[in-house]
């Protein structure tokens, strides 16, 4: 029931990152990027109810909080021009 | 069976919320407004996808008993639902802030609201 629903997602995430390279501005790349972050959050989950693997789970949790991280701090970058 | 056919229809609509985001991505002319699919969609798209992931564990723990390993599943796929839902928003408010510092003005824009209160203060 799962892998064809990661299978999709990942079609979702390649679909997205067509946006990343031709984005016309910086801002436009960082959008593309966060989209790209929740759905391989997603995807994780659903690959660790898809192999009944709990860790696969736990990564999603831990990869969801570091990419706000790294978020957060590309945006700061592009309102200031530095770091 | 119930519980398979309620998981079915939330992977269905979940699924389609994560298309619309990424064909929003390609279909609307600016930052914002590309902002404004990507990030509704995705985050309605991964409560949709979440809950049902969340609805199958439970009922396979129902049917195993109460030390069956799905527990453990269901309640850290809860857990990443809520990392995912204290993030997302906040991270699309922080990167649209920027956006509008950095002087990006929105596809045929004729006022901007925000510059002007900026000029009074």
């Amino acid at each position: 029931m799962w892998l064809p629903v990661a299978v999709f997602l990942g079609i979702c995430i390649i679909i997205a990152l067509v946006r990343v390279f031709l984005g016309p501005t910086v801002p436009d790349r960082i959008v593309g990027l966060d989209t790209i972050n929740t759905i391989v959050v997603v995807s994780m989950v659903v690959l660790g109810a898809a192999f009944d693997e709990v860790i696969l789970i736990d990564v999603a949790i831990v990869y969801a909080l570091l990419s706000f991280v790294a978020t957060l701090f590309i945006a700061k970058y592009i309102e200031k021009g530095k770091f | 069976m119930a519980a398979n056919i309620v998981t079915y229809i939330f992977i269905a609509v979940g699924c389609f919320l994560n298309l619309m985001a990424t064909i929003g991505l390609h279909r609307f002319p600016d930052f914002y407004t590309r902002l404004h699919a990507a990030t509704k969609c995705t985050t309605f798209g991964s409560i949709f996808l979440i809950i049902a992931v969340i609805i199958q564990s439970i009922s396979v723990w129902a049917t195993e008993g109460i030390s069956s390993p799905q527990s453990v599943l269901s309640i850290h796929a809860f857990i990443a639902l809520i990392a995912i839902l204290v993030t997302n928003p906040t991270g699309a408010h922080a990167i649209a802030r920027a956006g509008h510092r950095s002087k990006i003005k929105p596809a045929r824009a004729v006022v901007d609201d925000l510059e002007q209160e900026e000029h009074h203060d």
